[in-house]
């Protein structure tokens, strides 16, 4: 199909979904209006189990359902790239070749990295009392480590994330959240329930019953997938090289 | 205007749309989907949110002392960011496979499927 | 047990923890055991799928985590147990354990120090398709949806070293991320409108609101963009033969045989859930949409799959052409005509499955898939050659099979005029699988001539490697045995006495919960069915011995131009269809 033939299908099928989607704008609930039947529900649900962040609340107590899914697509995609970037058989690793960083950068990488990590740490930690949790707290948990490979080279960074032991990581601590899920089912109510722990003591550490455990799987599980999947991508950067002419296999169609 | 908000979703969402149509690098072409995943990031928090409302975390408010913003969007935005960072993340293996076997990341380019 | 509901959620939670083990054990284990522990915990899942199936009368529902409804409402995410969505999980999983038995020992050698990862895969997509079709929430379904999704894409670019199984997965992942997205916005204006997420609660808000307006008919656009996305309705469609043609065999089996089928479960399930009531789409408006597209699906791809020779791609093609006949059978909106659809669904995941089976084993015997290299080269193959023509010949309708019996109920339901539809397609399809085989498993009529000056607008099947490690030298018996059993269960579905009646009970329980009827073979029905199978016989018979190129070839160029295999090309139409549907549903909201 030529270019042009190609715009005109989008034009007339952008326009036409444009004036729906805009007349339909028209009939939404002002912005900013005070009708929230089911927001105003999962508050008072939260403040009655004592979760103070009543984010965390909705997502791994009223709708854990959805994070398992949603944890579950973070672990298929990692497995997927895993998958899909691995070393074919016409590819070979070279060894990454140490490198020099200026002197600024690598002192500024070497301090941030604790404050990073245990920044990331404590958002994990935190994630019934304040805005963040598991999710957030992983991802920044997981670039902390990458300040190595700014500050040092890529064999420091490779020092200290073995590959292996996260994808591992990633695998148990996604499996943790199904445990504790399936917990509920042999305790004889149901999936997910947050009815076995006792809430605790509302705005503390240990407040709103199984929700600080399925927030530190996740946080763990969030944190193992990113240094997984960014280790795919780098080392198709620096290590996996294509031995020979492989780049133009497959060109049999033209 | 109080029905702005909704119009910018729908024209980051159809921008997003344009910019997938016409590409011309599968990288571009994966960015431009998240643009249109962002759509709905905006879209959600629109339409949750409340005047004169703060955060719906109670750690320094005294529960019923202020009005919050609906939480709910708020974790479907926060499920949302997360497949869509997966889904990116997948997709751009994917255009580096396609990189490595074709020699090329055009579109226009990829003819080895049709017909 | 007291509370089957309460084992609902098991559905997704026991694939998940299998595939989650796998991994974390998958670099210790060798991989034998992997691929037997994957088969187990699939099997254990479909058991499971079907004790629930045999409780779902009346329907179950589950409120995960406990979260009752009180005064009617809940914070929490409803799981419909119910007889069509319990049966899809049922399928989804049964069709796992084929595609996994079938790929034990001899799929292509997994990852270095990653045995688990075929199968661990194999048990995500198993989860995330019986958690879409349990779902009783919007969102959670949009979260499933996507599960399974992804997981689809990493398994059709599996063969990373293939130029076009990447190209394949990528296309396939943009657009149907893009209709997934729509399909979020659509429920996004839902939850603005209504302030709820499950389907039940939005529908029953919606008809207290009112007659509808613009904002419940985009609504009902984008979510239904994003599931005729998935089920492959022109013209969302382009992606399907692109991805099929190129995922390894086993998840050739899923994606046609269940995958996609999802797609019009998810119609089903939404319109009868949140549109249905008057505050919804009005019924006439629907129909006219559904099989509109439906009708369009069926020909255009009855059309390109009868002028295919990459044979992956022409199954690819019929399975557009039959998601073309479900969309019908669905949008008549009769209770037999959704008894009908989903004997027709599992007669046809199990037909479909089987020839793609047979297809997988002409690849790894003789390393493609192109009709006119393979003639009269798999003349040894007669065990293959007989399953291959069964297949064929379920998927012309012919009595027993329960393609067959799903057909012709399908067809009294939607009258004279759509019969005569079914019956065109069902030829064209299954006369293009015949004539694949005759030719393939037999060497029947003349070699097709290669004309070198004439490049026609295709992808043929050639330069495919075979999946395996090595070329096969004997087929295995996993191999022949999975899609024999697959077609025994096709026929069992059409013979079982009994079997029609419960499906045809569950369904009209779970929807309208009206009249309820007891299906059987009508003569009417069996002349049909045969009718479609001599045509199709009839037909093959007439492109084999056709001296060069196929009857009717000529005057499909445009329509395959139309498949460029470009993204930007497959977005606009998605748009367009968009557009389309939401024109087609217009006039009532108009009128309304």
């Amino acid at each position: 199909m030529s270019r042009r033939v190609r715009l005109w299908i989008l034009s007339a099928g952008g326009t036409g979904l444009a004036v729906l989607l805009v007349v339909a704008c028209f009939q939404l609930p002002g912005f900013g209006g005070d009708q929230h039947p089911y927001g105003d529900r999962a508050v008072r649900e939260s403040l009655a189990r004592r979760t103070a962040n009543t984010v965390a609340s909705v997502n791994f107590d009223q709708r854990a359902f959805d994070t398992l899914g949603e944890m579950t697509i973070l672990f298929s995609a990692v497995l997927g790239t895993v998958v899909l970037l691995r070393q074919t058989r016409d590819e070979h690793r070279a060894k990454p070749a140490p490198a020099q960083v200026a002197v600024p950068v690598r002192r500024y990488a070497l301090v941030t990295l604790p404050v990073a990590l245990l920044t990331g740490l404590y958002v994990i930690a935190h994630g019934q009392l304040s805005p963040g949790g598991g999710f957030q707290g992983g991802v920044v948990a997981a670039t902390a480590l990458h300040l190595l490979y700014l500050g040092a080279d890529y064999r420091a960074l490779e020092w200290i994330r073995p590959v292996g032991l996260y994808e591992v990581g990633d695998a148990l601590s996604a499996s943790a959240y199904l445990v504790l899920g399936l917990a509920g089912v042999l305790a004889g109510t149901a999936f997910l329930a947050n009815t076995l722990l006792s809430y605790g003591t509302f705005n503390t550490l240990s407040s709103g019953g199984a929700v600080p455990l399925l927030n530190a799987a996740i946080g763990m599980e969030v944190a193992c997938a990113a240094v997984v999947l960014l280790a795919r991508f780098l080392d198709q950067a620096v290590e996996i090289e294509e031995s020979g002419k492989t780049g133009k296999t497959g060109k049999s169609g033209e | 205007m109080s029905v702005l908000p909704y119009l910018v979703a729908v024209w980051v969402f159809l921008a997003g749309c344009y910019g997938l149509a016409t590409s011309r690098n599968l990288i571009h072409a994966v960015g431009c989907l998240t643009v249109c995943q962002a759509a709905t990031y905006v879209l959600l928090i629109a339409v949750g949110y409340r005047d004169g409302a703060t955060a719906p975390v109670y750690s320094d408010i005294e529960p019923a002392s202020r009005p919050v913003v609906d939480p709910v969007v708020q974790a479907l935005a926060l499920t949302d960011v997360v497949v869509g960072a997966t889904v990116t993340a997948l997709l751009l293996a994917l255009v580096l496979q396609i990189s490595k076997r074709h020699g090329t990341v055009d579109p226009d380019e990829l003819s080895e499927l049709r017909g | 047990m007291d509370h089957p509901n309460h084992l609902l959620p098991l559905l997704v939670a026991v694939p998940l923890l299998g595939a989650t083990l796998l991994v974390a054990g998958g670099r210790r284990l060798p991989r034998a055991v992997a691929e037997t522990a994957g088969c187990a915990v699939s099997a254990a899942t479909a058991g499971l799928a079907i004790f629930l199936v045999l409780q779902s009368s009346p329907p179950m529902v589950e409120w995960v985590g406990d979260w009752v409804p009180r005064d009617g409402v809940s914070v929490g995410i409803m799981l419909i147990g119910d007889g069509p969505g319990l049966g899809m999980a049922a399928l989804a999983s049964l069709l796992t354990l084929a595609a996994l038995a079938y790929s034990w020992h001899y799929f292509d050698e997994p990852p270095r120090r990653h045995a688990g990862s075929f199968p661990a895969l194999m048990l995500l997509f198993q989860g995330g398709m019986c958690g879409f079709a349990i779902a009783g929430d919007l969102f959670n379904a949009f979260v499933f949806f996507e599960l399974m999704s992804v997981v689809a894409y990493a398994l059709t670019g599996h063969r990373v070293e293939e130029a076009r199984a990447v190209q394949g997965a990528l296309t396939f992942g943009v657009v149907n991320s893009l209709g997934a997205y729509a399909m979020l916005m659509g429920i996004v204006l839902l939850y603005a409108r209504t302030g709820e997420l499950a389907m039940a609660q939005i529908g029953r808000r919606l008809d207290e609101g009112g007659p509808p307006d613009a904002l419940v008919l985009a609504a009902f656009v984008l979510v239904l963009t994003g599931l005729l996305v998935k089920a492959a309705a022109v013209p969302f469609h382009f992606w399907l033969p692109d991805a099929h043609a190129v995922a390894p065999t086993p998840v050739c089996m899923l994606l046609s045989g269940v995958m996609v089928e999802l797609g019009v479960y998810g119609t089903w399930r939404v319109y009868g859930d949140v549109f249905s009531g008057p505050g919804g789409i009005p019924a006439p408006d629907l129909e006219r949409a559904l099989i509109v597209l439906g009708a369009l699906t069926a020909v255009v791809g009855a059309v390109l799959c009868w002028c295919q020779r990459h044979i992956k791609r022409l199954l690819a093609y019929s399975t557009v052409a039959h998601m073309g006949l479900f969309l019908i059978g669905i949008g008549v909106l009769k209770p037999e005509g959704d008894g009908g659809v989903a004997l027709y669904i599992l007669g046809h995941a199990g037909v479909k499955a089987a020839l793609f089976a047979c297809t997988g084993i002409l690849l790894d015997r003789y390393g493609s898939v192109d009709e006119h290299a393979l003639h009269g080269r798999a003349r040894k193959l007669r065990g293959v050659a007989a399953l291959f023509g069964a297949g064929a010949l379920g998927l012309a309708g012919l009595p027993p099979f329960g393609t067959g019996l799903g057909k012709a109920l399908t067809e009294e339901a939607a009258g004279p005029a759509l019969t005569v539809l079914f019956v065109a397609v069902s030829t064209v399809t299954a006369g293009a699988v015949l004539r694949v085989g005759a030719r393939v498993f037999l060497g029947l009529g003349p070699k097709p001539e290669e004309d070198p000056s004439y490049e026609p607008y295709e992808t043929t099947g050639s330069g495919e490697r075979p999946e395996t490690r090595r070329r096969l030298k004997r087929v295995p018996d996993t191999m022949t045995a999975v899609p024999a059993l697959l077609l025994a269960a096709a026929l069992a579905v059409g013979v079982a006495p009994g079997f029609a009646t419960v499906v045809d009970h569950s369904v009209s329980e779970a929807g309208s919960g009206g009249a309820f009827t007891s299906p059987h073979w009508t003569p009417a029905g069996v002349l049909l069915g045969l009718t479609s199978t001599l045509l199709a016989v009839g037909l093959a018979a007439l492109a084999v011995t056709h001296r060069k190129g196929l009857p009717g070839e000529a005057w499909t160029g445009p329509l395959r131009r139309l498949q460029s295999g470009h993204i930007g090309d497959y977005v606009a139409w998605l748009l367009a269809g968009a557009a389309l549907l939401g024109a087609l549903a217009l006039p009532g909201i108009v009128a309304g």
